[in-house]
């Protein structure tokens, strides 16, 4: 909706941006340091302290997640409330104050699917930041094929028994609590899914960060030996959790939409004009290699349409149109161009994109390698590639299953 | 909103469609084809009249709707899913576009309304050689008696061999390849001098050749700014560009159909061959970029309606997203279609033979990658 169309909003926006511009420390409008990103938890140290401050503020508003219910510590905003305040908080380019799997992902089915006390129970600390989550969602055994997931869970009258392992679970080891889905009934394979909760510190549990090509330790395996676990703690029916399983890749997908992969480090210029600095320019202005030139515009055109894509399916979905086509091809989309984009970027830095670390490059060269490694990640977690085309042609175009 | 269409915009897509499909569907087409039309088709292009998506563009003071781009796309899609051969993109989109951004007032009310009515078609003169280079013109226009002599030629014209009245790029100053010097004329039909070669082209649209010894062209016919005319033929060619790509969408949009029909309906060792995960993963690919195309599509429209200042991205985006889908699509078309797909008893061969008159239009993909990158600055 305009503005002046609705007086409440007009007042809703000022209000807004004046506690804004009272609350939201000064670093907090700077563009993002990689490290100063704010996951929350128990084991969040706050690299820069105005961060803390930050986050404190937002979540007394609820404003961490905006749009839940105030009975569960949320801001209790409408859709077009929270639109307004998106746009204030874009507007003096501010950090977000939380970066959640909590907010994301799990917020969102719990919303749907917990009951009265779980909510109560989990939402707040989700809002404020408080617990960390992380998602046990793979296995050594179940990876595109999820529902073929092993990790056995007894009932043992009292408590739940947990035993098994997972594995490509994002940041377990810095995480408090995770969402896993679990075995509850061997005779079937997605009937007997069920979506469990439980603290990382529980006896029994382990995560092992795996090191990665890029050198960095995002993933880890999770081992689960023995874990008890409380009988309140599993969401929805017994053995209904690969409904709620899927729900959420859902909001893990459409989370990947709204940001893409290939978020850019803020402050960083296209790629176009840093190959000026390291190819270097004719008279005329035009890159010296020609070849490039054109791959170079051929990659602004990719991040163009896919930007003017999500921007179609957001305006589309607002207007109550059924977009559930287009979002379709987001994932595939976005994996395929960060791809594109970080290859291009170590091309077109050349030796200054091949340093590993130390002295003789810059900071953002000696990233420059480590995203294009990272990235190949992106067509593989979430659904491969493979498995999302998969998707469309199923769900979407309707292709039959292959018989035998 | 730049994405959502309103009421009114839904209508006319609607209708368009609509007409399209009853009356210049594929078995129309064909039949077209057959009797050597060569995308002559004066009937159903009185019916288009009647519809007023001539006038879609043009302002209210001179007999049009003035209804706007994104409600000429819808109909210029429409159109291109059929594979029609009509005025309504070289006339209705570029010819009306040239008179709203360049011509005084004496030239708007002498030819609008005229197109509006659909008493008149135009065809847009510019490239010399076998590519699209706007800047590349060597026809001369001298300045003779208070007038203009035009001497030179012109190759594949859309629209050439049977529009009523020509807007030719001709040079004042300078040397071909210079943007400074280009002025653009408007030329009738029956001019003395001017000779048009009728050609008959891949797509069974037609075209032609210009050939002007000194045509005589008084000064009232001179469009925009002697000299100056680069700026306006590049905004009137962002027009076709985006329209074209339009067309494009709508060609690959239909091509994809048929194809996705084929799918679920042909079967090969026991089993529909749309089974077959290697043709499903290229359909669904195939999906992607038709989605993501039409954002551009969608983009570009919305950039012209708007006024913003960056249209001409927005159609060197458009027009090379746009080829590239046409070209990925029909090929795969008849690939998945196999040998039945290489016979001309089936229409995958009209649908590929337009893309590639479409794709060249205007300028190719490598063109507008070029000329985006030149947009962007590097």
């Amino acid at each position: 909706m305009a503005d002046g169309m609705d007086p409440t909003l007009d007042q809703f926006r000022a209000e807004t941006r004046a506690w804004l511009q009272e609350n939201c420390p000064a670093s907090m409008r700077t563009p993002q340091v990689e490290d100063e990103t704010v996951w929350g938890g128990r084991k969040e140290k706050f690299k820069n302290p105005d961060s803390k401050l930050w986050l404190e503020r937002m979540a007394a508003k609820g404003w961490t997640a905006p749009t839940w219910p105030k009975a569960y510590g949320g801001g209790g905003l409408t859709k077009e409330e929270n639109l307004i305040l998106q746009q204030e908080l874009k507007r003096i380019k501010a950090r977000p104050a939380l970066n959640s799997f909590g907010l994301w992902m799990l917020g969102p089915v719990l919303l749907e699917y917990a009951n009265e006390e779980q909510k109560q129970k989990f939402l707040p600390d989700i809002v404020n930041g408080k617990i960390r989550w992380c998602q046990g969602y793979s296995e050594p055994g179940a990876g595109s094929d999820l529902a073929g997931l092993q990790t056995k869970c007894e009932d043992k009258g009292d408590h739940w028994l947990v035993n098994g392992q997972k594995v490509w679970t994002s940041y377990a080891d810095q995480a408090d609590w995770i969402f896993c889905l679990v075995r509850t009934d061997t005779s079937k394979k997605h009937e007997g899914i069920s979506f469990l909760l439980f603290d990382m510190e529980s006896e029994g549990v382990e995560a092992r960060p795996i090191k990665l090509i890029s050198g960095s330790s995002p993933f880890c395996e999770t081992f689960f030996n023995d874990v008890k676990v409380p009988k309140d703690h599993l969401v929805g029916r017994l053995n209904g959790g690969w409904e709620i399983a899927k729900r959420l890749l859902q909001y893990e997908r459409s989370n990947i939409s709204a940001t893409g992969f290939g978020a850019d480090r803020a402050g960083t210029p296209p790629l176009h004009e840093r190959a000026k600095e390291y190819v270097g320019t004719d008279a005329s202005g035009k890159l010296l290699d020609p070849d490039l030139r054109m791959r170079l515009a051929d990659l602004a055109m990719d991040d163009k349409a896919f930007k003017l894509t999500v921007a179609r399916m957001a305006e589309q979905s607002k207007a109550g149109e059924e977009v559930g086509h287009t979002a379709s091809i987001v994932k595939y989309a976005a994996a395929k161009l960060n791809q594109k984009k970080t290859e291009m970027t170590v091309e077109t830095l050349g030796y200054q994109g091949l340093g590993w670390e130390g002295e003789g490059f810059t900071d953002l060269e000696l990233a420059s390698n480590k995203a294009m490694l990272r990235a190949k990640a992106n067509s593989i977690e979430g659904g491969t590639s493979e498995v999302n085309l998969n998707v469309i042609a199923k769900r979407v175009l309707g292709l039959k299953e292959h018989k035998g | 909103m730049t994405f959502v269409l309103t009421e009114e915009q839904n209508m006319l897509k609607e209708a368009a469609q609509d007409f399209m499909s009853e009356q210049l569907s594929l078995t129309h087409f064909r039949k077209q084809r057959n009797a050597g039309a060569n995308g002559k088709d004066p009937e159903s292009w009185g019916a288009m009249a009647e519809m007023g998506w001539y006038g879609v563009l043009v302002p209210e003071e001179f007999g049009g709707s003035e209804f706007g781009y994104v409600g000429m796309g819808q109909v210029l899609e429409a159109q291109g899913r059929t594979l029609a051969s009509s005025p309504l993109l070289q006339t209705a989109m570029v010819g009306v576009s040239a008179l709203v951004l360049g011509g005084t007032d004496a030239q708007k009310s002498t030819v609008l309304p005229k197109i509006a009515e659909g008493k008149i078609t135009t065809a847009l003169a510019v490239d010399e050689h076998a590519h699209h280079a706007p800047a590349n013109v060597a026809m001369t226009a001298e300045a003779a008696g208070g007038g203009y002599t035009l001497t030179g030629k012109k190759v594949f014209v859309p629209n050439g061999h049977f529009a009523d009245l020509f807007i030719i790029a001709a040079r004042t100053s300078g040397s071909a390849g210079d943007t400074d010097g280009i002025t653009l004329f408007m030329v009738p039909r029956d001019t003395d001098g001017l000779t048009i070669g009728e050609l008959s082209t891949l797509d069974y649209h037609g075209a032609a050749n210009l050939e002007l010894n000194g045509v005589v062209v008084p000064a009232a016919d001179v469009l925009g700014e002697v000299g100056g005319g680069f700026a306006l033929l590049d905004a009137v060619l962002d027009r076709g560009r985006i329209g074209a790509a339009a067309e494009l969408l709508g060609l690959s949009v239909a091509a994809f159909e048929m194809t996705h029909e084929y799918l679920q309906t042909r079967k090969q060792f026991g089993q529909l061959i749309g089974s077959f995960q290697s043709l499903q993963h290229r359909a669904a690919i195939m999906f992607s970029e038709i989605e993501q195309t039409r954002s551009c599509v969608a983009g570009a429209l919305a950039a012209l309606d708007e006024g913003r200042d960056d249209v001409a991205q927005m159609a060197s985006l458009a027009k090379a997203k746009a080829s590239h889908l046409a070209h990925l699509v029909t090929n795969e078309t008849i690939q998945m279609h196999g040998g039945i797909g290489m016979t001309d008893e089936h229409d995958a061969g009209f649908f590929i033979k337009r893309a590639r008159v479409v794709e060249a239009m205007f300028g190719g993909e490598g063109f507008h990658k070029e000329r985006y990158a030149s947009l962007l600055g590097f």
